[in-house]
């Protein structure tokens, strides 16, 4: 039997982005799908080798706040220097301390089971990216590439 | 709890860990062999039956016993 196929599109470069989509890639692996990811814009920073992402708190009015800083934090306060290098490192601590794998173990996982992982060529030129900084798997591709595995996909994210 | 052939402890883990070691402890075990995942995710439990249905492994047996998940999964 054909295995089922899942195609992901990977758009976001912050660090709470960058779970679902390789939750879900390396889930699916699990279960027999053949999967690819397709990183473009500030997805790529998902695919560096020393991964600096970060999660903000501003224009997300859903993130839960620790200690009720939402309570008593005004929204301007959440600009100053330091407050979303902050509020990672308190996200990153709470994530270990709750048994959620880093992104770097989620992004292992994926490469071991095969997952292919397809950066977006254009965006690489455009940023200027150095291709050095990727980690080593990674293939360059273009939309017409990410259609023909695509077009026969069951399942197709846009994250 | 029936006889198993290998234990996985997912103690602590969270989604989707506790499947995808599961599915690699399953990968080195052969056809027929049981094994053992002791889980603390409550997600788990909709998580694994879901796993056994999808990848055709029978989840032979699923139960909370103190505080913790249990389930035998046989391979196929």
């Amino acid at each position: 039997m054909e295995p089922k196929k899942l195609a992901i599109i990977a758009t976001k470069g912050s660090l709470d982005w960058a779970y679902p989509p390789f939750i879900l890639a390396s889930t699916a692996s699990a279960l027999g799908y053949e999967t690819q990811i397709f990183f473009t814009f500030y997805g790529l920073q998902l695919l560096k080798k020393k991964l600096s992402l970060e999660v903000t708190p501003l224009g997300n009015p859903g993130m839960p706040m620790p200690m009720g800083m939402d309570k008593w934090f005004p929204v301007l306060g959440l600009t100053l220097p330091g407050m979303q290098g902050m509020m990672t490192a308190m996200m990153k601590k709470k994530m270990q301390s709750k048994g959620v794998a880093s992104v770097e173990e989620l992004r292992d996982l994926c490469q071991e089971a095969e997952v292919k992982l397809i950066a977006c060529q254009m965006t690489v030129d455009l940023f200027d990216m150095n291709t050095a900084d990727f980690i080593d798997g990674v293939e360059y591709a273009g939309a017409a590439a990410f259609f023909q595995f695509a077009g026969e996909s069951d399942i197709c994210l846009y994250i | 709890m029936a006889d198993f052939d290998q234990e996985l402890d997912a103690s602590g883990l969270n989604c989707p860990l506790p499947i995808l070691r599961a599915k690699k402890t399953l990968n080195a075990m052969t056809s027929g062999q049981v094994l053992h995942v002791v889980a603390t995710d409550p997600g788990s439990v909709k998580d694994f039956d879901a796993f056994a249905k999808q990848t055709g492994n029978e989840l032979m047996e699923s139960k909370e016993e103190g505080g913790k998940f249990h389930f035998l999964i046989k391979k196929s």
